[in-house]
């Protein structure tokens, strides 16, 4: 299954590119012309999302440096004890959404330190796989567009997750404990 | 956004004073700078190519052959924009190679479909229902496997890696579900305040 699966990935790409390029010379489309003018966009939408990311990554770096990740990891241990979530995967549930690198980071430290056998071990890829930057994509996508009155869109992307975060705990309960 | 922005730098500079980090707290103000901008600029090329790519397909009528296909689909979802929308055709490719674990390409996608729902947008600062619907159903981050994740666990020595694929795929399902459910509940309730806003102004 899961060779199949990478087998797809590898080649999606290849496909999409040639499929895209042949389809177009069938059609006769100048698709030299074409494609260097659709290429024209990228250079202004990246300066374009600046702003926004800018907004975005410096708030969120400020507030990993701060110290605050911990100090609400710490808080909540507690309660997760009750659960019997460890709570060495207390940072990654809240990084998660707000920073890629951030929560790959907290991964392969918990990863490496719980070992290849660990609950946490598990409970964490389940997360970290499951799971997508909710702030890094709102100011992408928002940014590109010049939005900047998100409405609703922030709420069903922290409450999706903070769902993510139950089922996974559900899940992994029923499969590894 | 404006509280959010407010709330996450005011509890920085509090909790980094409180913690003795100011000066990390700092610091970290540079750092993020310069990293947005490595992330934007990270993004030019790869942009630059897709929607290159996007435009041949657009001429030749190959996004709108994929719309044809998930039209039954995104009928139901995406009700708000005309059918004919190319938007469709992009939300399509943003999925897929999304599902595929391809963010590189997802990226570019989504920002042309970003870019058509903007056109069909009347508000060019407020975020439609179908954009909230969109980026809610990307944020939840479906993916068919988690290659990064994978890696690591065989890099630690994992003996089974693969048993953590089902469970993620059942996760990351119901995260996209509720995603979907969460954005047609909120948009309900908002619709409501639009009209009354529309009243006031």
């Amino acid at each position: 299954m899961t060779k199949i699966l990478n087998l797809i990935s590898l080649w999606i790409l290849p496909v999409i590119i040639l499929g895209v390029l042949t389809c177009g010379i069938a059609k006769k489309v100048q698709i030299y012309e074409e494609f260097t003018k659709g290429a024209k966009g990228g250079f202004q939408v990246a300066v374009r999302i600046i702003p926004y990311l800018v907004a975005i990554i410096v708030a969120i770096s400020m507030l990993r440096a701060s110290g605050a990740i911990e100090l609400t990891a710490q808080l909540l241990a507690p309660i997760l004890a009750k659960f019997n979530i460890p709570a060495d995967t207390l940072p990654l549930m809240i990084v998660r959404s707000l920073s890629g690198s951030g929560a790959l980071g907290i991964f392969s430290d918990i990863a490496n330190t719980a070992g290849p056998d660990a609950y946490s071990t598990r409970l964490a890829a389940i997360m970290l796989g499951s799971s997508e930057t909710t702030f890094y994509v709102l100011a992408v996508y928002f940014g590109a567009v010049g939005i900047t009155k998100m409405r609703h869109a922030l709420w069903v992307g922290l409450l999706a997750d903070f769902i993510g975060i139950v089922a996974a705990i559900s899940v992994c309960n029923l499969m590894f404990a | 956004m404006n509280y959010i922005f407010y709330f996450l730098i005011a509890i920085s500079i509090i909790i980094g004073a409180i913690n003795g980090k100011l000066q990390d707290v700092v610091n970290s103000i540079m750092t993020g700078a310069e990293l947005s901008v490595k992330v934007a600029i990270s993004l030019i090329g790869i942009m630059a190519f897709w929607l290159g790519i996007m435009e041949i397909a657009k001429k030749s009528g190959g996004i709108d052959f994929i719309a044809k296909l998930i039209k039954p689909i995104t009928k139901h979802l995406f009700n708000e924009i005309p059918q004919d929308s190319p938007a469709i055709g992009d939300i399509a490719m943003n999925f897929t190679a999304n599902a595929f674990g391809l963010g590189n390409a997802a990226t570019p996608f989504g920002i042309k479909a970003m870019e058509e729902l903007q056109e069909v947008n009347k508000d060019k600062t407020t975020a439609s229902n179908s954009m909230c619907l969109f980026l809610g159903m990307n944020t939840a981050g479906f993916q068919l496997v988690p290659t990064t994740v994978l890696a690591i666990l065989i890099g630690i020595g994992y003996k089974n890696p693969t048993e953590i694929i089902a469970p993620t795929l059942l996760v990351t399902t119901i995260a996209f579900v509720s995603a979907i459910i969460l954005a047609k509940t909120f948009q309900k309730f908002n619709k409501i305040k639009e009209v009354q806003d529309d009243k006031n102004s």
